[in-house]
C-alpha cells in the first residue's frame, strides 16, 4: 500500500516535472519588487519557473531586437510592447495593461518632502534625481509634472539622471541627491511608505503610466510564458501588485 | 554628429586630459618609490595601486558613491571644506578616474625606472648632480618611452571608462555625460545612427592609440 502510494507520488512528480517549463522574463526595474514575489507565487501555483531579469525597458527592446532569449516582456510603458507587436518581435494581440504606475517625489530624509510637493518650489537642494526621460517612462512623467508645474526650466540644471528607475532611487537612497522622482512601488510596501518622506504626485499632472506585458515571439510556444501572462492577471498576482501601490 | 554627441566628445577629452596630467604628477613619485624601495610595504602599495585592474568598475563606482556621499568619509571632508558633494560633478569624475586609471600610468613608468638600473644614477652622482637635477636631466629623458606609454594608456583608459561614470555621474550634459554614457543613451533610445557615429569613432580612436603604442615599442627595446 505504502509502496504503491510512493510510486504514485513519484509518477505524479515526474509528470509535473515534464510539464514544467522555465520562462525567461524581462522586467522593468520599477516592477522588480512585485515580480520577485509574483515569481515565487507563480512557481508554487503552476510548477513553472520564471527566470527574471530586471532593467530598463528601452535596453530590453534593443536586446530583444538583437535576438535576446526573453520570452515575456513586462514593460514600464505601453508604447514599447505595441511597437514590438507591429515589428514582429511580439505576438500580435498578446499585450495588455497589467498595472498603472504611480509617480512619487521621494527623499530618504524624513520630513524633507512635504505632502503637497511644495519642496520643489521652496526647498533647498542641489540635485533632483529622475530616470532618463528619453528612455524611461517614469522619467518622462517626471518631466511632464515639472512642466505642468512651470518648474522645468528652473530645476533642469539640478537634474541627475539614473539609467533606470532603480538607479534613480539609489541616488536618492544614498543621499547623493536630496530627492527624486521614482516609482511608488519602490518605496511602498503593504500600502505604507518604507522610509523617508514622499509626495504622491497627483494623476492630473501627467499622462497615466500604463505598463504593458507582452508575449515575445521567442516565447510563443512556451507553456510557462503563456502561464505567466495569465498569472499576472490573476487575483493573487493583482493583490501583490496592489500592495506596491499600483492601480489597475 | 549631433550637438549632444559633440558635447560628450568635448567633455571626455577634457576629462581624459585632466586625469592624465594629474596622474603623471601623482603617479611619477609613486612609480619612483615602487621602483627603488626595498621596503616591505612595496608589495602592499603595489597591490593597492593595481587594484582597479582587477576590480569590476561597479565595485569602485559603488564605494565611491558611498564614500563621496553625504555620509561617507570623503563626503564629510568635502563638505567640511565647503566644496559640497562630489558625485554628479566633473571634479568627482576626475578624482574617481584618477584612482581608476592609476595602474595604467604607474606601471609603465615604474617599469621604465626599474629598467634604468643604478648605473646612470651613479654616473650622475660622480658628476655631482643633485637628486632633482639627476631626476630631470637623466632619469626622465631615459625613461621617456615609459612616460609616453603611461600617458597614452592613462588617457585611453579614461576615455573608455563606463561603469564607474554610470554609477557616480548622473548623466548630466556637459558635466558627466561622457562618450561611453552617451553611446549607451543613444542605444537605449534606439538612436542607432548617432550611436554609430560615436561608437565607430571610438573603434578608430582605440585602434590608433594601440597602433601608436606598438610603434613605440622598438624604441623601448633599444635600451
Amino acid at each position: 500500500m505504502m509502496r504503491n502510494a510512493l510510486l504514485l507520488l513519484a509518477s505524479l512528480s515526474l509528470s509535473a516535472e515534464a510539464l514544467a517549463e522555465t520562462v525567461q522574463v524581462a522586467v522593468a526595474s520599477n516592477f522588480a519588487g512585485p515580480m520577485e514575489l509574483i515569481a515565487v507565487a507563480f512557481e508554487k501555483s503552476t510548477g513553472h519557473k520564471a527566470a527574471v531579469s530586471t532593467g530598463a525597458t528601452g535596453k530590453f527592446y534593443a536586446q530583444i531586437q538583437n535576438a535576446a532569449p526573453f520570452e515575456v516582456l513586462v514593460a514600464a510603458d505601453d508604447t514599447t510592447p505595441a511597437r514590438m507587436e507591429t515589428e514582429g518581435l511580439a505576438v500580435p494581440g498578446s499585450r495588455y495593461t497589467y498595472a498603472i504606475g504611480k509617480l512619487v517625489l521621494w527623499s530618504a530624509k524624513p520630513g524633507f518632502v512635504d505632502k503637497d510637493g511644495k519642496v520643489l518650489k521652496n526647498g533647498k537642494f542641489a540635485h533632483l534625481a529622475l530616470a532618463n526621460p528619453k528612455t524611461a517612462p517614469y522619467g518622462a512623467a517626471a518631466v511632464e509634472v515639472l512642466n505642468n508645474l512651470g518648474l522645468l526650466k528652473a530645476l533642469e540644471p539640478k537634474f541627475v539622471q539614473g539609467e533606470n528607475i532603480a538607479q534613480t532611487q539609489q541616488f536618492v537612497a544614498t543621499g547623493n541627491a536630496e530627492l527624486g522622482f521614482i516609482a511608488k512601488s519602490q518605496v511602498i510596501k503593504d500600502g505604507k511608505l518604507t522610509g523617508g518622506s514622499a509626495w504622491m504626485v497627483p494623476e492630473k499632472l501627467h499622462e497615466p503610466i500604463r505598463q504593458d506585458a507582452v508575449l515575445l515571439t521567442k516565447g510563443k510556444d512556451n507553456l510557462a510564458a503563456l502561464a505567466l501572462l495569465a498569472y499576472l492577471k490573476s487575483e493573487p498576482a493583482k493583490a501583490i501588485i496592489k500592495s506596491f501601490g499600483y492601480e489597475f | 554628429m549631433d550637438a549632444a554627441s559633440l558635447g560628450a566628445v568635448q567633455l571626455t577629452l577634457k576629462l581624459a586630459t585632466a586625469v592624465t596630467a594629474l596622474l603623471l604628477v601623482i603617479g611619477t613619485p609613486i612609480a619612483w618609490w615602487l621602483a627603488r624601495t626595498r621596503s616591505k610595504l612595496k608589495a602592499l602599495v603595489g597591490a593597492i595601486v593595481s587594484l582597479p585592474l582587477v576590480l569590476p568598475p561597479t565595485v569602485l563606482g559603488f564605494y565611491m558613491l558611498l564614500a563621496m556621499g553625504p555620509h561617507g568619509a570623503i563626503g564629510h571632508l568635502t563638505q567640511f571644506l565647503g566644496l559640497g558633494l562630489l558625485p554628479f560633478t566633473f571634479p568627482g569624475l576626475v578624482i574617481t578616474s584618477v584612482i581608476y586609471s592609476m595602474p595604467f600610468v604607474v606601471q609603465p613608468i615604474q617599469n621604465a625606472f626599474t629598467a634604468l638600473g643604478e648605473r646612470p644614477l651613479e654616473a650622475a652622482a660622480t658628476l655631482r648632480a643633485g637628486p632633482w637635477d639627476t631626476f630631470f636631466s637623466v632619469v626622465v629623458p631615459l625613461a621617456r618611452p615609459g612616460f609616453i606609454t603611461a600617458a597614452i594608456l592613462g588617457f585611453a583608459h579614461t576615455v573608455g571608462e563606463f561603469g564607474v561614470v554610470l554609477m557616480i555621474g548622473g548623466n548630466i550634459p556637459g558635466k558627466t555625460r561622457v562618450i561611453s554614457v552617451q553611446i549607451y543613451d543613444h542605444v537605449e533610445a534606439m538612436e542607432y545612427t548617432q550611436a554609430h557615429w560615436l561608437a565607430g569613432g571610438m573603434v578608430l580612436f582605440s585602434f590608433l592609440v594601440l597602433l601608436a603604442l606598438y610603434s613605440l615599442q622598438p624604441a623601448t627595446r633599444g635600451h
